[in-house]
């Protein structure tokens, strides 16, 4: 004992239809920088939910100093000492940044703010951990780096000294993230202790003592950094597994169907969440987009599917532009889109399956009798569908959408899509969050699409999953494509190495 | 599931909150004067009853307006939003109707009622449709914005009226009566909801409007469930991404409900204003009409069903009415407004307790529905 600061120990945590953490061992010695790793979904925000006091684990215990502690809300994790900077952060936009770093915990004295004490104390730490800040500024007024600093200060004005960063380095520009990474080093020094999320190799490489992989809720190894090489890491967090062999036969290539020339899409910050864009989908081809979550690559198919408005640059399919129609016209022409948040985009979650099934073709003429819908019709359509692709719910047609499964919402959702016989069809992670089977028998269904002359845009944050089906693979890094490869050049390290911006053909 | 365990399943959470309701109105009763308690609760239970068919008829009379802001304000819900603007759109509408009522006098026969009925339904259809306006494409919050236009639309009428040399009656500091022509027809119902008094028929004050009401209820309906534009709103209502993604125009869809709700709301001002021989005027006074909240309770036990909209409206109805004759036991006209609202107040809690039956039959098991790819049994 004494060795470890924090320990977690044999952490489940299980969601509908999920085990997001499946008997996780996390060990964070004193005064280390210790960094989770794996790809998305593999669980590392479920696990540092569970420390910051966000959810309650099914099944382990966590240890401080080798004591058991309940951790039972955010709360109880800062009385012990916990903080916590998140991916999206928490910060009050008109507030100034010292009114964001004593918020909550302010001085005062007969009930009035006691700012200048708060002031020495905040310019002070400021100073011994060269966090750079305006105390002054309004939160709204300052850059994101900045914010991030203001972020940390707050903790360290808690006298926290567990760290938790949740990818920290996703917003940054180069220079910030070097400069964070010496902030983070000195802390260290400093006697706190660190724990770093992120899928990026090169940086735990460059700031990490120690490292735990996690895939798919599983911990695969805790590694210490210094001896082990990024492509091992990489392997660790992708994983060998066996391979499942779907037939993939070959089909020559045809005309394009989708043409992306040039464009940009606008992002939250200020820059663009898709810089400069072009490729081209042709029929009888699976391209695919890979790369890490966050780089561009949801607005890119928001934009090709039309809920997200074009900043520049033009998307052509099958010769016309439609960078400006609507979502109906695109529909109309043949884009099909399984949209990367099914319960967000993909269902009407308190329609009944049937009704979900027509979501993209009610007003046809084949569901559709002079304004009233033909229900019949429907329920028609809806029991051929659900035969054909194997929908399994509990009242067939009549089952709300909200009761399904995960896997077969998806089904439902491919089912419509596939049935409109689209020119071109857009999948973003359609496999996310599914089992096996599942996960099989959309992969076959893309494949079919395929066969049939079908253009595939797949975008998907598997590295497995691509390389099962694509013909060509593109890397998109920051809103860019810094890499475009025919499936058959690429290996997982080299995806990896261009994923994390490592390695680029200079755009 | 049989059909009739789930339409009880269905209207359960309703009759929980009539009951939870009429429950908490009997302490009140209680409270205020002990001695005539049950009676008083029996009197408020027996609403039109206690005055014989005359009375029923008061019921549906005072149910028209409530069906038809109940149905704005459900319809709005159907479709994700939250009309709170019914009074003034119902203002608005009856005012309009007044106007043709009163001025536009060359129209023949039962033209002049239906001209009159359909211009206040197209008043307060505007008056909704701003509001829909407002939100589709300056994203301005629809309770806000209706909030004030419900009293843009009670001072705008006041002001209208008092400047207006034909419809100001000013010794009364109200509305003329409409030209006779511009009443809605009784529809023979004075020759069933009335009550013999000696040699006199003493007729209710019910009129067409209660079957207006009920044709227009089952005429949303219908629009709501069978049609494709019906099938938009609704889709809109419950998740307005996945409309988009699906190509629907949300932007429509929101304007389009606003003004349908907001016609609801304007036929409802019309035919009260437009009733036959019951001194139904505008008062010029500073005070946001009732029904139009009303609505809103009504909506709420009716769970923005149509069809529920039309019982829920005659049991608030019913209601009101019975409070009514609890005079004549004594208790005092404020302490049976407090019970008759609190009555209504507790019928709007319907999905509150729909949600409570919900997670109390999730918790009995059935967690069978999550399992992938697995035959979920219900």
């Amino acid at each position: 004992m004494g060795e470890y600061i924090i320990e977690m120990l044999n952490i489940t945590k299980d969601f509908p239809g999920i085990r997001a953490n499946d008997d996780v061992i996390l060990q964070l010695k004193k005064g280390e920088i210790h960094a989770l790793l794996g790809e998305n979904g593999a669980g590392k925000s479920t696990l540092m939910s569970i420390l910051f006091g966000l959810y309650k684990p099914d099944a382990g215990r966590i240890l401080k100093n080798g004591k058991e502690v309940n951790i039972s809300d955010p709360n109880d994790a800062n009385r012990l000492g916990i903080g916590m900077v998140h991916q999206h952060f928490k910060l009050v936009h008109n507030f100034t940044v010292l009114e964001n770093i004593i918020l909550g915990v302010e001085t005062t004295e007969k009930g009035m703010l006691k700012m200048d004490a708060a002031r020495d104390r905040v310019m002070e730490l400021s100073e011994r951990y060269g966090l750079k800040v305006e105390p002054d500024l309004l939160i709204s007024d300052i850059t994101v780096g900045m914010q991030q600093r203001v972020e940390i200060l707050k903790m360290l004005y808690r006298d926290n000294e567990i760290l938790i960063f949740d990818e920290p380095t996703a917003v940054l520009t180069p220079q910030e993230i070097e400069e964070l990474m010496l902030v983070m080093r000195g802390m260290a020094d400093e006697g706190k202790s660190i724990l770093f999320i992120t899928h990026k190799l090169e940086e735990i490489k460059k700031v990490a003592d120690r490292c735990t992989v996690l895939r798919k809720g599983k911990m695969v190894a805790t590694v210490p950094v210094a001896t082990t090489s990024v492509e091992e890491m990489a392997e660790m967090m992708v994983g060998r597994k066996m391979r499942f062999t779907i037939d993939k036969d070959e089909v020559s290539v045809g005309k394009p169907i989708l043409s992306v020339n040039n464009l940009c899409v606008k992002g939250a910050h200020e820059k663009n969440a898709v810089d400069n864009v072009s490729f081209d989908v042709h029929e009888g081809e699976i391209v695919c987009i890979v790369g890490i979550d966050g780089n561009g690559q949801s607005e890119l198919a928001y934009a090709i599917a039309g809920l997200m408005d074009v900043e520049s640059g033009s998307i052509k399919f099958m010769g016309e532009d439609i960078s400006r129609a609507r979502v109906r016209e695109r529909n109309d022409l043949g884009l099909a889109h399984i949209p990367e948040d099914r319960h967000k985009y993909g269902l009407v979650l308190d329609f009944d399956l049937q009704q979900n099934l027509a979501l993209k073709n009610y007003y046809a003429p084949e569901l559709q009798n002079r304004g009233f819908i033909n229900f019949p019709a429907v329920r028609k359509q809806a029991d051929m569908l659900i035969e054909k692709f194997d929908i399994r719910s509990a009242q067939g047609a009549d089952t709300m959408a909200r009761s399904m499964s995960g896997g077969n919402q998806q089904k439902a959702i491919i089912a419509r899509e596939i049935n409109a016989d689209p020119k071109l069809l857009i999948a973003v992670q359609p496999t996310r969050g599914l089992d096996v089977g599942a996960m099989m028998y959309i992969h076959e269904q893309l494949l079919k699409q395929r066969k049939e002359g079908k253009a595939v845009l797949l975008i998907s944050l598997e590295l497995d999953e691509v390389f099962q089906l694509s013909d060509r693979i593109l890397v998109i890094y920051e809103g860019k494509i810094v890499a475009q490869l025919a499936a058959k050049d690429a290996t997982p390290q080299l995806l990896g190495l261009y994923m994390a911006g490592s390695k680029g053909e200079s755009a | 599931m049989s059909r009739i365990k789930k339409w009880l399943l269905s209207i359960s959470p309703s009759l929980i909150a009539i009951l939870s309701g009429i429950f908490a109105g009997f302490i009140i009763l209680l409270i205020s004067n002990p001695a005539s308690a049950f009676n008083g609760l029996v009197v408020i239970l027996k609403g039109g009853w206690n005055n014989g068919m005359k009375g029923l008829g008061q019921v549906l009379y005072y149910a028209t307006p409530i069906i038809l802001t109940g149905l704005s304000v459900g319809f709005a819900f159907k479709t994700g939003m939250f009309n709170i603007g019914a009074s003034g759109q119902l203002v608005v509408g009856a005012l309009m109707s007044i106007y043709v009522g009163i001025n536009w006098t060359f129209l023949p026969g039962h033209l002049h009622w239906i001209v009159a009925m359909l211009m206040g339904t197209l008043a307060g259809m505007v008056w909704g449709m701003l509001v829909g306006l407002l939100k589709a494409y300056r994203n301005v919050n629809e309770v806000i914005s209706a909030i004030m236009f419900n009293y843009i639309g009670m001072y705008g009428v006041n002001y209208l009226i008092k400047s207006s040399d034909t419809m100001y009656d000013i010794l009364r500091n109200q509305t003329v009566n409409v030209a006779k022509n511009a009443v809605i027809p009784k529809a023979g119902l004075d020759n069933i909801f009335y009550i013999v008094k000696g040699r006199f028929h003493d007729a209710s004050s019910v009129n067409g409007g209660i079957l207006i009401a009920v044709l227009i209820a089952i005429l949303i309906y219908i629009m709501i469930n069978k049609t494709a534009f019906g099938y938009e709103l609704r889709a809109c209502g419950y998740n307005r991404h996945a409309s988009r993604y699906a190509g629907i125009n949300e932007k429509k869809a929101i304007v389009a409900s606003m003004s349908i709700a907001g016609a609801l709301s304007g036929v409802a001002g019309a035919l009260m204003y437009l009733a036959p021989s019951t001194g139904m005027h505008i008062h010029v006074t500073e005070v946001l009409a009732s029904e139009g909240f009303n609505g809103i309770a009504v909506a709420l036990l009716g769970m923005s069903n149509p069809i529920g909209i039309i019982f829920a409206g005659l049991f608030i109805a019913h209601i009101t009415v019975g409070g009514a004759f609890l005079q004549s036991l004594g208790y005092m006209k404020e302490v049976i407004d407090v019970i008759v609202g609190l009555i209504i107040y507790f019928s709007a809690f319907s999905l509150l307790m729909r949600d409570v039956m919900t997670s109390i039959r999730r918790k009995h098991g059935r967690k069978v529905l999550n399992t992938e790819g697995k035959e979920a049994k219900c």
